[in-house]
């Protein structure tokens, strides 16, 4: 019953962000719960949203920035849905939001959660260490299985996008790559650049600044189809440039993380138009189009029955893979 | 030379008057989130950073980074003060500067702190700027093997230091392993220690700890020796600064050292909080006259501040050469970097100079610009002292409570404080020593991702802690500081054995 009266209020907030008067328009500092550390993509993801509302007005209320990162994000989760029916405090994050509950005891569960919107997926690339002789995805995943379990994949976090996809590849290949999870993507990159692992798989924008120093190389992505973004970005590559992964060896079509925004439970339905009219604004304006550009991230826009179907495809095809593992909490 | 030359085109894209002004709003700023216990720099550096998106990227980062420079100094005023340490790094000079300026000494012991912390920076930028390009190369053969031997070293150096019961160091230090051990456990991402508490999640936050240990456990112990600071009696004379200048010279072997084990942990980057721990534990166990150290020791203030700041300096490289931030600021601040639109990362230097170089300028002038500011303060933040303990102790019971709730807008975290302060009177009383805990609570999980990940790496094998020339020298010193007052002790015995041979039947004899 809940879904159709959100589907009826869609098409009503549809009209209604043609008119300017909305029934909810907050009076007081909204809060932008970031759920991870300070500096990662999920915390320049909020803040690039804070300076866009800001620069164009799109908001009468202020914007507060908090960082609740602790435990692989759930802190800002627990902290979010706590405030049952706060219309002042938004969660920003990755598929962590609806995955944590499934693979760690955490006390909280995605029905204490309200999806706002998904604004943007972030890609997933195999990358090697720049001196490396591998030419294909191919020739990797042959290495790989010339080396028993010795070859090693640095992520971010454990049981989290890194581990997941890590675990595809194995599957889809038969290869049998070792996981070594560190705190976050940056430091599994420097790991790759100082030669201490055989590849990451880091989303585009973790691993650029070394790509470009050619300490890193990009070896396929993890999507149907190239990347758009043709700029030469290191040296004579772009990012257009580099292979499928389902071409080149690994046989994995798409793999991504989308980029979400939720309120707690228990909110009215105007105020999730309001969110997320404000932020489909915000992904129509040409800084955010460059902040796609810059971290070659694929524009995405969620929102309502579409965004929550894709949660129920992620969550179904994700927990398969959890209980293949033996990593579900319950 | 190069480097010396982009240097000085540098200073000329800073040297602006708006530029400089920039700097003093940005060191005071920072100062003042400094002194407030719970605030800290990277809370201060993140409600700055939407100011900044309106500026030019190297206007913005000169105020960020003034803004750093002034917390850290800041942080290291309420440690001597108030035995609250702000940030993480300035722990381990509350051992001795709280009890020089208990004594009386405040001005003495701000000055050293400030100008010795001032030195250890300067030092720190002078390597940034003499080896930049080799230094980042270094960081990149760090890997999970050479970081455990790192914090290793850390505890071997700082652990046998201590002159109470080693039984007592070792409660205290397991204690502290378990407090970092609550949360997610990084490596199997499972919770650990939350007993189903949803704010015990993320872990039990250090500035909460101390606030209580040290902060609340202080006051408590104060209240009961009959309600005075002693720093009362105390004099504030302006004359005393200078004359605490001048005796620094004396303890230039401590500097020194101090700055290379500063700039080692700062680019290795093991960071500043490892550098100061190691740096003290090393000045209290090389001094000849060891007695004075905990009760006010000058050389137990500079050895930890210049480490600290030559540590926290130096970090910013591996942050501005390889991305990868040294501390919670510095991510901040790559953060900032990356809104501002430049890529952290090897490619900065070459693709915008001006920004990097312009950075590094302002980190000399920055830093001279804090260490005028905060001496020019020592005689208003000593006087305070010389407010009745009446007052001014419920205004810092207040102070901390707020700072609490700061931390992580969290009421748990005041009860918590509450809690700590408890554990640190009993401490106190039964004469366990807070140090060990602390350390424990501040590396030991670091030090597990680290010691679990080297083990992932190898497969199991715990050869790899030896697999190369970096991480063998590392485990090598470790385990020599490790042993080296155990051996002292069997030699020592053994001589006291020869030449009294009646100490053999001795009952009381530590069993050790």
């Amino acid at each position: 019953m809940r879904t159709s009266i959100s589907r009826a209020t869609i098409l009503v907030a549809a009209f209604a962000a043609a008119t300017p008067a909305l029934a909810f328009d907050p009076d007081r500092p909204v809060e932008f719960v970031v759920t991870a550390g300070a500096g990662g993509g999920t915390d320049i993801f909020a803040r690039t949203i804070q300076s866009i509302i800001g620069k164009y007005n799109l908001m009468k209320a202020p914007v507060i920035v908090t960082n609740k990162g602790s435990a692989g994000g759930a802190e800002g989760f627990v902290y979010t849905a706590t405030a049952k029916g706060d219309n002042f405090k938004l969660a920003f994050g990755t598929n962590n939001a609806y995955l944590l509950p499934i693979r760690a005891k955490v006390p909280y569960t995605s029905a204490d959660l309200t999806p706002v919107a998904a604004l943007a997926a972030d890609e997933f690339i195999l990358w090697v260490n720049g001196k490396a002789d591998y030419k294909t995805a191919a020739d990797f995943v042959a290495r790989a299985k010339e080396a028993g379990g010795e070859l090693k994949v640095a992520g971010s976090q454990s049981k989290d996008t890194d581990q997941i996809l890590t675990s595809m590849i194995n599957e889809a290949t038969g290869a049998n790559l070792g996981y070594v999870p560190y705190k976050s993507g940056g430091e599994a990159a420097v790991q790759l650049a100082g030669g201490h692992v055989a590849a990451n798989v880091n989303n585009p924008s973790e691993n650029l600044g070394q790509w470009q120093a050619g300490m890193v190389k990009p070896v396929c992505v993890f999507k149907s189809e190239r990347l758009k973004n043709d700029a030469k970005v290191a040296g004579d590559a772009s990012w257009a440039d580099i292979p499928t992964c389902k071409d080149s060896g690994i046989p994995i079509e798409d793999y991504n993380m989308p980029r979400t925004v939720w309120l707690p439970a228990g909110v009215d339905q105007d105020v999730v138009d309001f969110y997320a009219n404000v932020l489909k604004k915000v992904s129509e304006t040409p800084e955010w189009a460059k902040y796609l550009a810059d971290t070659s991230q694929s524009a995405d826009y969620m929102s309502g029955a579409q965004f929550a179907d894709f949660i129920k495809a992620d969550e179904a095809s994700v927990s398969e893979i959890l209980k293949r593992e033996g990593w579900l909490a319950n | 030379m190069g480097n010396i030359g982009l240097l000085f085109e540098g200073f000329g894209h800073i040297l602006t008057f708006q530029h400089v002004l920039l700097m003093m709003v940005g060191v005071t700023l920072g100062i003042l989130v400094g002194v407030l216990p719970g605030l800290g720099a990277p809370n201060g550096v993140s409600l700055l950073l939407p100011l900044t998106f309106s500026m030019e990227p190297i206007s913005g980062i000169i105020l960020l980074s003034c803004m750093y420079w002034g917390a850290l100094f800041g942080g290291s005023t309420t440690s001597i003060l108030f035995n609250i340490p702000g940030e993480p790094s300035s722990v381990a000079t509350t051992f001795d500067g709280y009890p020089m300026a208990k004594a009386g000494q405040a001005s003495r012991a701000l000055t050293l702190a400030f100008v010795s912390a001032g030195i250890g920076a300067l030092a720190g930028v002078v390597m940034i700027t003499l080896v930049s390009g080799w230094v980042a190369n270094f960081a990149l053969r760090f890997s999970s093997p050479e970081y455990f031997a790192v914090y290793f070293l850390a505890f071997a150096s700082f652990i046998s230091m201590g002159s109470s019961a080693p039984f007592k160091t070792l409660v205290s230090m397991m204690l502290g392993f378990a407090l970092a051990s609550v949360g997610m456990d990084t490596i199997s991402g499972n919770l650990r220690l939350t007993f189903d508490i949803p704010e015990l999640i993320k872990g039990i936050s250090f500035l909460i700890a101390v606030m209580g240990l040290f902060g609340i456990g202080e006051l408590l112990l104060t209240t009961e020796e009959g309600l005075r600071f002693e720093g009362i009696k105390a004099r504030v004379r302006i004359s005393e600064v200078g004359r605490t200048v001048l005796e620094l010279p004396r303890y230039w072997f401590t500097v020194v050292r101090s700055i290379f084990i500063g700039i080692l942990m700062g680019i290795t980057p093991a960071g500043p909080t490892a550098a100061s721990f190691m740096s003290y534990g090393l000045a209290s166990r090389s001094a000849r006259d060891k007695s004075n150290f905990g009760k006010g020791d000058p050389r137990g203030i500079v050895a930890p501040e210049t480490a600290d700041h030559s540590a926290g300096t130096s970090a910013l490289l591996p942050m501005l050469a390889l991305g990868v931030p040294g501390s919670a600021t510095a991510a901040v601040m790559m953060g900032g970097l990356m809104i501002w639109g430049l890529t952290p990362g090897p490619m900065l230097f070459v693709e915008r100079p001006d920004f990097v170089w312009g950075l590094i300028a302002s980190m000399y002038l920055g830093n001279i610009v804090a260490v005028i500011l905060v001496i020019a303060t020592v005689p208003l933040y000593a006087s305070i002292l010389r407010v009745p303990f009446t007052i001014i102790g419920p205004v810092i019971v207040a102070v901390i409570f707020s700072g609490a709730y700061q931390v992580s807008n969290s009421l748990t975290d005041v009860w918590l404080v509450v809690l700590f302060g408890l554990l640190g009177y009993i401490f106190k009383k039964l004469d366990y020593p807070l140090a060990p805990l602390v350390l424990a609570m501040v590396l030991g999980d670091k030090a597990e991702d680290a010691f679990r990940q080297s083990m992932l790496l190898s497969s199991g094998k715990l050869s790899i802690f030896w697999s190369n020339g970096l991480v063998s020298t590392l485990m090598a010193i470790g385990c020599l500081l490790l042993l080296a007052p155990a051996l002292m002790w069997v030699m020592g015995v053994s001589r006291k054995r020869l030449t009294r041979p009646d100490l053999r039947q001795d009952p009381n004899e530590n069993p050790l």
